[in-house]
């Protein structure tokens, strides 16, 4: 019940969160001079092409760049008829890119889902490297696992992401027969989801995951080290000893438990960070991600384009803090009970 | 007998350092209670451990054998494989250890962690394994065991918490039973009944009991045999009775001096003439609003205090007694401005030339001059000196802040005040971790009298710190008193170290002053369940004065268990009656 209770107040702050969050994308998106059609127009006058001229001032109208910016953003967002009455992102129309002369969903469209699975890969990832690896590291701390976990860890850190992409392409391609670029066989894009389908993207998936998962994998490990270190030290370890219990049960049992809480804490602050690391890779992997699409906007002021992909990454970001602290809220019983009549 | 268990001739050392527990030998004989008493360093808990053979890392069992003899035959359990000591820790040797809060998961339910210690070692089901947690549950006095056994630890009051570990180490009827200063952390009251609670037990179950503390009292109440440790080194050994009325050894017998109690009997004494007063409290309440951390749960209301009337007289010490939660220490809080009173409660300040100053409306300038005026010690002096400033700039900082003197005159000043402390004048370019707790104590004692001040707030003071460090703290407290003319609002849970210094005491409970008189009067003739209780559960290094658990049943309950004429409950309280002068009662008429 408090549970339900708890996952309902989040969802609301999260509601709110993405409202300002919106508020100030647009702000920031809108904080050069000059739009993308403003500044087509003046080169079209400059060159004396009247015609496409006009087909630009008619898209400024369609689009209400030609109102103030308060206004604009409540037509954006959906608050606001526009010319077009309400067609906002609350009614699912996320505007028009510009620059590629398209409608922004069906731009984004396939490469949302593909964003997702990715960094949901990577995530998985991190978590299935980081968690038997720090807990090993910190079970023997001080000997040669310990040492050597922390020095591949360091590695992984250390070495530039795009560098260790061009790398593992080179020998996945050589020695595993692994595809190089993009997320699929060429074949497949544009079709219907299918067995095959889905056997490209996994193989497409794994150099893609390991490249963004390494340095998460790398930095989760020597955090839940730190924590089972100190976890280690406390006093119900000793007891669960005293009781007679076997060293890798009472590891799992106890401390893990404990130094899980953070480690599920993090799940919000992995996802943005992994959405933003990922757009480079992506460009240099050319994966068929949002990352490229957002690039390509920010570059030309595409503005709606811009603020739809951003406004993704942020629900991303957002949902992903939900679920941890929902988890949290489940996994803890300090933070569940706290406060209940005893 | 062939005693149960036996240790021979241990030595322990960390790495190639200096052996810390050496040629350690006793033995511990069926049924009976031997108590380890040594202060901090002794190395009393570094034994108990290697029964155990849970010792830190670090540490290396240089020689010695340790014979448990029991069920099956004698076993050396230096020598056993880790494998085969498993089956012996939690089944044969169980232990409960000092801090009830840290030694339990918070994040597993109570009844999960004491039927693991079961199902370790005995071949049972879920089902059998609860029913013997629920049937020992309500043996460790669970008025609700079934709500124990779905109980997280962090909702469990730290007596409790013990108890669920004494069921823990209990259930599978284990041989020995190591208990680490089961007690230290708790109150006196909840002290006397755990205590009570382990000597039942041991006598229902036979199971031989090694208990560590630093408490003479304890011993005196718990003891069959004693072992005196120091640095290592067994000093004293010997059955209680014989250590406790007459201890040989010179180490002994200053442990015995040092320790605080209650005089036996007392005569009740005049009050004092008519006052000078330094500081008043006067009418003052708080209530903190606890809120949920976030929106989404409602906010609670919590009394800490409930118009406390206090006086402090100038030169003379007043003592606030009570247990964690009573509201002791937020009363001092608010007496030093650290903390508003709610409306209608006020703290006043008199000075020697006898200017007033309303705490909690000063101005700019009153303020300063009141922080001159009244310092404050903390209770930990471990963590109240800043690891990073050398002793001289601990000392000079007050004076710097103040700008009083300049560089020369502050030196000269922090030198003094480290003299009045009983320290050297080397000592002011060192760091604090290069001083003992005890050390670190007489520098905070220094650090807030370098501005000179006339009233003085202790906060616990002393219950850091070992028993013979104790002595000296208080000794130099009154002694500082007395030749500065200070004046003292002292903090402490503990009777015996009031009864030494106070020259009034004010027991608070539930946030409530229930009892105010001179010590005297108030070890004469308690009135007060409360009071009776606190007293009674005093434990005293006196083998023929047992603590009396009927009378700490009586007092320690919630207020609404009280006899009649002292019941109180969440609103209605009796007042505080004048039973004669300066003796107050919180009754009934």
């Amino acid at each position: 019940m408090t549970i339900l209770r708890y996952a309902i107040y989040r969802l609301f702050t999260m509601l709110v969160t993405l409202w300002i969050v919106s508020i100030l994308i647009f702000v920031i998106i809108n904080l050069p001079p000059g739009d993308y059609l403003s500044n087509q127009i003046a080169e079209l006058r400059s060159t004396g092409q009247t015609a496409a001229v006009d087909q630009a001032e008619f898209l400024r109208r369609e689009y209400s760049l030609d109102q103030p910016l308060w206004r604009q953003y409540l037509i954006w967002a959906g608050f606001a008829p526009g010319p077009n009455g309400f067609s906002g992102l609350l009614q699912g129309d996320f505007g028009w890119s510009f620059e590629f002369d398209k409608p922004v969903s069906e731009i984004v469209g396939g490469a949302l889902w593909l964003t997702v699975l990715v960094n949901l890969a990577a995530v998985i990832f991190v978590y299935l490297v980081a968690l038997p690896l720090g807990v090993l590291a910190a079970a023997r701390s001080r000997t040669w696992v310990d040492y050597t976990s922390a020095f591949v860890g360091y590695l992984g850190l250390a070495t530039p992401n795009f560098l260790l992409a061009l790398i593992l392409f080179y020998y996945g391609n050589r020695y595993l027969g692994l595809p190089i670029g993009g997320l699929m066989d060429p074949a497949f894009e544009g079709q219907p989801m299918s067995f095959e389908k889905m056997k490209s993207i996994l193989l497409h998936l794994i150099v893609p995951t390991f490249v963004i998962g390494t340095s998460g994998a790398a930095a989760m490990m020597q955090r839940l080290r730190a924590n089972m270190l100190d976890e280690l030290s406390k006093p119900y370890v000793e007891t669960a000893r005293a009781k007679g219990m076997s060293p890798s049960r009472m590891l799992t049992k106890y401390p893990l438990r404990v130094a899980f809480n953070p480690f599920v804490a993090d799940i919000g602050n992995l996802l943005p960070a992994m959405v933003s690391g990922s757009v480079l890779v992506s460009v240099v992997l050319g994966l068929q991600t949002i990352g490229p699409a957002l690039l390509a906007a920010l570059k030309s002021q595409d503005q709606f384009l811009a603020a739809f992909v951003l406004m993704f990454v942020a629900l991303l970001t957002l949902i992903g803090t939900m679920i941890s602290d929902v988890l949290l809220m489940l996994l803890d019983p300090r933070i569940r009970y706290e406060g209940r009549e005893t | 007998m062939t005693p149960i268990l036996s240790v021979d001739d241990l030595t322990i050392g960390f790495g190639g350092a200096e052996p810390v527990v050496s040629d350690v030998a006793f033995e511990l004989a069926q049924g009976q209670t031997l108590a380890l008493v040594g202060e901090s360093g002794s190395g009393k808990t570094l034994i108990c451990r290697t029964v155990l053979r849970i010792l830190p890392k670090a540490a290396r069992i240089r020689s010695g054998r340790i014979l448990l003899r029991g069920r099956d035959g004698e076993t050396d359990l230096v020598r056993l494989s880790e494998r085969r000591m498993r089956d012996v820790r939690g089944d044969r040797i169980a232990m409960i250890f000092q801090e009830p809060m840290r030694s339990l998961s918070p994040l597993h339910r109570i009844g999960n962690q004491v039927i693991e210690a079961l199902r370790l070692h005995r071949p049972v089901s879920k089902a059998q394994a609860t029913d013997a947690a629920l049937r020992t549950f309500e043996r460790v006095g669970f008025p609700d065991p079934e709500r124990a056994f779905r109980a997280y630890p962090f909702e469990m009051s730290g007596g409790m918490r013990q108890r669920a570990m004494i069921a823990m180490a209990m259930i599978t009827k284990p041989e020995i039973l190591i208990a680490d200063e089961p007690t230290t952390a708790l109150d006196v009251t909840t002290q006397a009944q755990v205590l009570g609670l382990i000597k039942e037990l041991q006598a229902e179950t036979g199971t031989a009991v090694i208990f560590v503390t630093h408490d003479l009292g304890v011993v005196a109440n718990m003891a069959d045999q004693v072992v005196v440790l120091n640095r290592g080194r067994v000093m004293e050994a010997g059955p209680a009775r014989a250590v406790l009325t007459a201890p040989a050894h010179g180490y002994t017998q200053k442990l015995f001096a040092a320790a605080p109690s209650i005089p036996a009997a007392a005569a009740p004494v005049a009050p004092p003439p008519g006052r000078d007063l330094i500081l008043e409290i006067r009418s003052v309440s708080k209530t903190y609003r606890v809120r949920g951390n976030a929106g989404w749960r409602s906010e609670t209301l919590v009394h800490a205090c409930r118009g406390v009337d206090l006086e402090v007289p100038r030169g003379k010490t007043l003592a606030i007694v009570g247990e964690s939660g009573s509201g002791k220490t937020t009363a001092a809080r608010i007496a030093l401005g650290a903390e508003k009173p709610d409306p209608g409660g006020a703290v006043i300040f008199r000075d020697a030339k006898g200017t007033e100053i309303p705490v909690h409306a000063m101005s700019r300038s009153e303020r300063t001059a009141f922080q001159r005026k009244a310092q404050m010690v903390f209770q930990d002096p471990y963590s109240s000196l800043s690891p990073r400033m050398r002793v001289i700039d601990a000392l000079t900082e007050p004076l710097e802040i103040h700008e009083i003197g300049d560089r020369e005159a502050r030196r000269e000043r922090a030198a003094e005040m480290l003299a009045m402390v009983g320290l050297k004048r080397e000592m002011l370019f060192r760091y604090p971790h290069a001083f003992s707790g005890g050390q670190r104590q007489r520098l905070s004692i220094a650090r807030a009298l370098t501005l000179d001040p006339e009233l003085l707030v202790c906060d616990e003071p002393t219950s850091a710190l070992d028993v013979s460090v104790q002595e000296q703290i208080l000794s130099l407290l009154e002694d500082i008193r007395d030749r500065a003319g200070l004046s003292y609002l002292f903090i402490s849970h503990d009777l015996a170290v009031v009864a030494r210094i106070a020259d009034e005491v004010a027991v608070m409970r539930g946030g409530l002053v229930v009892e105010q008189a001179p010590p005297r009067t108030l070890f004469h003739d308690p009135r007060h369940p409360y009071t009776r209780a606190l007293i009674a559960a005093q434990p005293v290094p006196d083998i023929d004065r047992p603590i009396d658990l009927n009378l700490v049943a009586q007092g320690a309950g919630a207020p609404d268990t009280w006899p009649e004429m002292f019941r109180f409950g969440q609103d209605a309280m009796p007042g505080l009656m004048e039973l004669e002068p300066g003796h107050k009662v919180r009754c009934h008429a």
